[in-house]
């Protein structure tokens, strides 16, 4: 029994990875397609509503910007969206429509709404407040649908950019932001969400503007169900790698998960806009070899992911030997999606900058729960957030050319572009931001009263892991939680949101001036003398780069959270 | 500058109105014609009256029902408050928790006191509101059901057999029991 179970979990595991990784040529293609303006099979619909939006906003499609300029659009976009969503947020308790008020027993604060509207704007869709507890439809509808929609695009839009910055020589611009905002939301998240979210529905989820139900129970008692417009949110949420959920649980919920394949055709949203970016990145510098090797280093540190987390969840949980139990630990998990779909979403999402998990991390064994920890830490490196992910593990990359360039002596460079003393700096600011953010922040948390009112249901270790965990979830702008951290309050609502604009605006900042100095740049034959950029050996150097990157900023932290925990057993 | 903070105001508009109005419409629409039930929230009536949703696990402590897994949703199985425990697996309520629920699960069937326990009949969902079991948790509860209900085993079985499911498409998720289905096919018996 628990063998087939075992073999019945890998199973899916390998379909999964294999439906990516078919997914990357031809999804990667249409990405090009989009971006380069080329035709696609969309257009005879799409075209006359671009065309519209650019009048009424004023574009003009054939005037390029800067890097500088390009960044600053994006910057201007994302903070007029949280200043939309702020003042939703505050206004929503004169909004009409249900819930009714009873229900809505977690006020809207200011910080609160603060750090949602931050947490939105940044597709970090942190959840600091219990949905059903919390929010009125239309403010799920009006403000969170739509800020799901718009970050996700304005992230795909900055990593195209980015990659326009390698596949373009002696270029003053690199494309201009409000057109790829706007091919990114018609040629891709909107059309991808529509189908999405009507496959959800078929599979259970409810889109209603309904009162919460009253049931009578089979015995006799009462039990009021929350309803609310789910579908609307489930799909986008995570297409767009955002993350944040309808109710409170997320998608361990049935009523946004009800079914293994509602959950598997969540995942699959997740992580294939991501990986295939790999492709469009190959494919739009001329190096398409490139691009699948960072697909395979992403794929490779997926499945050790997985491999690792499995085995410590689907283990009889040590503490609870001796009560003869049988089963792995379930604790915080659904039925329907037992170890082998919860252990999968925890990766998917760690790795996928994605706050959407279908089980609760606060209840997973020390070395499960160091899994989706680790993945955040390594700053979403592992197919990661829609755009931003692809820029992360592109950057690390830069990282390893450098090292292996001091290894043996030959200038650094790749794909042609020649990675002198300003890029090299670019490159390890953009290394550091995260441990420093995450560490700093940790280390004030712990230090102060405010940030220890937090820990209302772990302590020790665990406490420290779930604080650690707070804010690499936050810097990652993933947004999952281990929920045992009260994080309701004005200390963690206003820490976490510096993360989450660190973790947006300064790694893009820094990105995007890399990009814009790329694009300037003509572009170097390749000589005898060139490090390939597209051979197993430099596979493995990047690996080893994004490894030992993390582990000399991370281990002392983990040391003291889960290595600590699971040695007190 | 101005021309750009233009398009960013307008565009955060405009594409709330595209993205936050007509697509949710739009999909309002499709649930509507498609999948009407499904999307009102897959509810149960009995009797013409509401008894509960497909997919939201209800409270059953009563021995002619079949029970649910532990519920950390309000005081059980609230579907206004959706939730887990958030112990960590070091936490020592959790353990006591664990021990104490599989003491109350074993006397309830009539299992000896070191029998085995399913786990997920001594674990609390992560929603608080898991509509399934595991099919072992299930046929330990039959004897019991049985008995209640002047019923044999064999009937119970059969009935246990019919709300199970495998494997989604063959190789998704985990195989399962809809506790309400069942209970609601168990009193459709008489």
């Amino acid at each position: 029994m628990v063998c087939a179970n075992y073999r019945m979990r890998w199973l899916e595991y390998l379909i999964f990875i294999a439906i990516v990784v078919g997914m990357a040529e031809p999804v990667g293609s249409y990405l090009v397609r989009v971006f380069e303006g080329q035709r696609t099979f969309l257009d005879f619909a799409l075209l006359p509503v671009e065309s519209l939006l650019h009048h009424w906003l004023g574009v003009r499609s054939r005037h390029e910007m800067s890097a500088r300029r390009y960044t600053q659009c994006f910057l201007l976009f994302s903070a007029a969206g949280t200043v939309g969503l702020f003042a939703l947020l505050l206004a929503q308790r004169w909004l009409p429509g249900g819930p009714a008020d009873r229900y809505l027993t977690t006020p809207m604060t200011w910080d609160l709404a603060a750090n949602t509207a931050i947490s939105f704007s940044t597709t970090t869709t942190w959840q600091a407040y219990g949905g059903e507890t919390t929010l009125r439809y239309l403010t799920q509808l009006v403000g969170l649908v739509s800020q799901n929609f718009l970050a996700g695009a304005a992230g795909l839009a900055l990593g195209i950019a980015f990659i326009r910055g390698f596949a373009r020589e002696r270029s003053p611009t690199i494309g201009n932001f409000w057109v790829d905002l706007i091919r990114a939301l018609l040629w891709v998240l909107l059309p991808v969400a529509l189908v999405g979210s009507v496959a959800l529905i078929w599979q259970g989820v409810p889109l209603n503007m309904a009162p919460f139900t009253d049931v009578h129970t089979l015995e006799g008692g009462a039990q009021t169900i929350a309803q609310g417009p789910v579908a609307a949110l489930e799909f986008i949420k995570n297409l767009g790698t955002n993350g944040g959920g309808f109710f409170n649980a997320n998608g361990a919920h049935p009523y946004e998960n009800p079914t293994p394949l509602a959950n598997f055709l969540g995942l699959l949203a997740i992580v294939v806009l991501p990986a295939s970016l790999t492709i469009t990145f190959g494919k739009m510098t001329g190096r398409p070899r490139a691009g699948w090797l960072l697909l395979a280093v992403m794929a490779v540190l997926f499945a050790g992911g997985l491999a690792l987390c499995d085995w410590a969840e689907a283990a009889v949980p040590p503490q609870l030997a001796g009560l003869h139990i049988a089963g792995g630990n379930m604790e915080g998990k659904e039925v329907r999606f037992g170890i082998g779909d919860s252990v999968l979403a925890a990766v998917v999402t760690s790795n996928g900058a994605t706050g959407s998990y279908n089980s609760m991390h606060g209840s997973y064994q020390p070395v499960g729960v160091m899994v989706p920890l680790v993945n955040m830490l390594l700053g979403e490196v592992i197919f990661g957030g829609l755009g931003t992910g692809l820029a992360s593990m592109v950057m690390t990359a830069l990282v390893a050319v450098f090292l292996g360039g001091l290894m043996i002596g030959r200038t650094p460079e790749y794909l042609g572009k020649k990675i002198a003393a300003a890029e090299t700096r670019l490159a390890v600011l953009y290394a550091l931001l995260t441990p420093k953010v995450i560490l700093l922040l940790t280390g004030l948390a712990l230090a102060t009263n405010a940030g220890r009112a937090g820990l209302v249901t772990n302590t020790g270790a665990h406490g420290f892991t779930e604080v650690l965990f707070a804010y690499a979830s936050s810097m990652a702008n993933n947004g999952q939680t281990m929920a045992g951290l009260n994080a309701n309050s004005v200390f963690y609502n206003v820490t976490t949101a510096i993360a989450m604009l660190a973790g947006r605006f300064g790694l893009a900042a820094l990105a995007m001036a890399l990009a814009g100095r790329f694009a300037n740049q003509r572009r170097w034959p390749t000589t005898v003398g060139t490090l390939p950029s597209d051979s197993v050996m430099f596979g493995i150097l990047v690996l080893g780069t994004i490894l030992l990157v993390g582990a000399l900023s991370f281990l002392p932290a983990l040391a003291l959270g889960p290595l600590a925990e699971a040695l007190q057993h | 500058m101005t021309q750009h903070l233009r398009a960013a105001i307008l565009s955060v508009i405009l594409l709330t109105l595209l993205t936050g109005c007509f697509f949710p419409l739009a999909l309002f629409g499709l649930g509507r014609v498609f999948f009407h039930d499904r999307a009102e929230g897959s509810l149960v009536t009995r009797g013409g009256v509401v008894a509960g949703s497909r997919w939201i696990g209800q409270s059953f402590t009563q021995p002619q029902y079949f029970h649910p897994r532990p519920s950390a949703a309000g005081t059980g199985y609230d579907g206004t408050s959706s939730g887990g425990t958030n112990l960590g697996p070091l936490n020592k309520k959790l353990i006591d928790d664990v021990r104490q629920l599989a003491d109350e699960y074993r006397r309830n069937n009539g299992l000896a006191p070191d029998a085995v326990v399913p786990v997920d009949a001594v674990t609390r969902s992560g929603s608080g509101l898991d509509p399934h079991i595991s099919p072992l948790n299930a046929a330990l509860q039959v004897p019991r059901v049985a008995r209640a209900r002047g019923l044999s085993e064999d009937i119970v079985r059969r009935l246990l057999a019919d709300c199970t499911e495998g494997w989604q498409w063959g190789f998704l998720g985990n195989p399962r029991v809809a506790v309400l289905d069942l209970n609601l096919a168990l009193d459709g018996l008489r």
